[in-house]
């Protein structure tokens, strides 16, 4: 969409409006709300986290010691930096893949069968907190559907703490994840690989692309390129940001801090202790893992099909 | 397209006609796949349907559990009895409340309506010179909307806490509504749609000498149907289970979402009561999805960052 560049006046901030009015009063809006309330939000976390400040007094200056602080006196933040990594490499990868695997699969089925699949497939994640009946799935007495089940098929004598043993804590919160997580990404996979050019797989089979696989690869990953990035950087922001569940299901502080994840340490700092320069930092550097491993995600995505 | 052309013709049998042309249509897509292998396919889609859709289908169930069936153990799955009580209970719940139940309503409905109005016209608005023209400024804008997808709004919330402070708009339904409004996901699906719409009818438009507002308005906007379509429905999503926690703390200013979760605490002998309370807010999100899905579909093909 590069158009070729307008002959080079020297054009004073007034000519400028003038000439793009139109554009510039239909962009306005989205731009002092984007500036107010995304771009500023996250410069002034950034300022913040390098001081001192409890919303009553004036922030002080305190150079790095949040940082330091978070790093060599704060075992929970390791435990949730460890916890947030740990999901997010299982979620990530696990959710994105699901989404495609499932688009693709019900891609090839009659129209009707598509539309009822994708809404047994999307439901989940337009459904709110709907996920809170996971915890009414995997209760800890023997009402508990899980429990009930595992002791009447007599896996388990007695019911099971699901929420209480360290071991089970982390499965249920990947599992009500993935289970969250067909949404916008799965929507677009599907809708890019209906519009994949049909040609292109008569002239495939013509250069000798002879099973599946190889048409998924050399054509199908190709077309749906821009599908499969915005779908990548919709599935790391959501893998990252996992707290809701961990609050809800596994409580807070879950036990052992076993679900405790960035955003969990993020809410006990900003919203219930109320040391927001604490906080900022712990935003701050939740913020640059995105970034960066959004940034990662696409460089290596851009070689499909290559 | 291809679905289109062959399309089974009628017959004096629609019923087994119509399985027939599947069965034809699905041959023809599935070249290269055995018998064996499409069964495991079935199969594989069945099971994860299935685990997909249940918890769903429990929630609709125990909504309609009279009390000793929601106690019976085993638990089951399906309603034996079905009663109004749980939605009864629920009633009264609220009505005893202190703050009228129409009152949490207004304020979801409100919440909603004005939310999801501001998305779609502000980030529409937006996306038409982003996608259609080239100014000063542009390339940045068109960069930010792309990199500001990878933020998270709970990165933000406490500045965002404080800019709301500070401007006066804490415990308002616009400190819920506006940040919303600045989220790039609405102009970044819009865009992306736009620029597929044909530049000549924008020439054109502009030879009959309208305005960039007017031909935003006259010529982009009813062609973007779909796209809008899609943002509306992702809009209400997001506004109509907002619990506003952070900002709205006056008690009538709350929507429905909160109220609810307040009531209805998870347990056991509250179940029938959370799952009618679930049930009422998560109905209206998947309707609207399945009214629309074709819509939705439409758009989503085009929305992408190019490699």
């Amino acid at each position: 969409m590069k158009s070729v560049a307008a002959p080079r006046r020297r054009t004073g901030f007034a000519a400028v409006w003038n000439e793009h009015k139109g554009k510039y009063i239909l962009i306005i809006p989205f731009v002092l709300i984007f500036f107010v309330f995304t771009f500023i939000p996250v410069v002034m976390s950034i300022f913040i986290s390098f001081t001192d400040f409890n919303m009553l007094e004036t922030p002080r200056f305190v150079g790095a010691m949040n940082y330091i602080n978070l790093f060599t006196n704060d075992a929970v933040f390791l435990v949730a930096l460890q916890n947030t990594l740990f999901l997010a490499l299982v979620t990530g990868p696990a959710s994105y893949l699901l989404c495609f695997i499932f688009a693709w699969l019900i891609n090839g089925l009659p129209n009707k069968i598509r539309a009822v699949l994708t809404l047994v497939f999307y439901a989940p994640s337009i459904s709110g907190s709907a996920f809170l009946i996971w915890g009414l799935i995997f209760h800890s007495d023997s009402n508990g559907f899980a429990n009930a089940w595992l002791m009447r098929i007599g896996l388990t004598q007695g019911p099971i703490w699901f929420f209480d043993t360290r071991q089970y804590i982390m499965p249920i919160i990947i599992l009500v994840q993935l289970w969250l997580s067909l949404g916008v990404s799965f929507l677009a996979f599907i809708a890019g690989l209906k519009n994949v050019d049909t040609a292109l797989y008569e002239s495939g089979s013509i250069d000798g692309i002879t099973n599946r696989w190889q048409e998924l690869w050399f054509i199908t990953l190709p077309s749906m390129k821009p599908q499969l990035l915005f779908g990548a950087v919709m599935q790391i922001t959501i893998a990252f940001s996992i707290s809701d569940i961990s609050m809800e299901l596994a409580g807070f502080p879950s036990f052992e801090y076993a679900a405790h994840t960035i955003l969990v340490h993020l809410h006990d700092f900003g919203s219930i202790r109320m040391e927001m320069g604490y906080a900022s930092a712990i935003a701050t550097i939740l913020f640059f893992m995105m970034v960066l491993t959004n940034l990662l995600v696409q460089k290596l995505l851009r070689r499909v099909g290559e | 397209m291809m679905q289109g052309l062959v399309k089974p013709k009628r017959r004096p049998f629609p019923l087994f006609v119509t399985i027939g042309g599947y069965w034809q249509r699905f041959k023809f897509k599935r070249k290269g796949r055995s018998l064996a292998m499409d069964i495991v396919l079935a199969a594989f889609l069945a099971l994860f349907g299935i685990l997909s859709i249940w918890p769903l289908i429990f929630i609709a169930n125990n909504a309609f559990k009279p009390l000793n069936e929601i106690l019976l153990f085993p638990p089951r799955l399906f309603v034996i009895n079905p009663t109004l009580a749980n939605f009864q209970d629920l009633a009264l719940v609220m009505t005893n409340s202190w703050i009228p139940l129409s009152r949490y309503i207004f304020n979801t409905f409100f919440i909603t309506i004005a939310g999801v109005t501001g998305v779609v016209l502000v980030g529409s608005m937006a996306a038409f010179p982003l996608a259609k023209y080239t100014f000063p400024g542009s390339r940045l804008l068109n960069h930010i909307v792309v990199y500001a997808l990878m933020f998270n709004a709970t990165v933000t919330a406490i500045p965002n806490f404080i800019i709301m402070t500070r401007i006066g708009f804490v415990d308002s339904h616009l400190a819920v509504i506006l940040p919303a409004l600045g989220g790039t996901l609405g102009v970044f699906i819009m865009r992306s749609f736009m620029s597929q719409l044909p530049d000549s009818l924008v020439e054109a438009a502009k030879i009959d000498g309208a305005g960039e507002l007017k031909i935003y308005w006259m010529v982009a906007m009813p062609l973007a149907k779909a796209a809008w379509i899609t943002l509306i429905i992702l809009a209400i999503q997001q506004f109509w289970g907002a619990t506003g926690a952070t900002f709205l703390y006056t008690e009538s200013l709350k929507p429905v979402s909160f109220a609810l979760t307040q009531i209805v605490q998870v347990g056991v002998a509250r179940q029938g009561v959370f799952a009618a309370a679930q049930l009422i807010m998560l109905l209206p999100p998947v309707l609207v999805f399945v009214i629309s899905q074709s819509n939705v579909l439409e758009a989503m093909a085009t929305s992408g960052i190019k490699g």
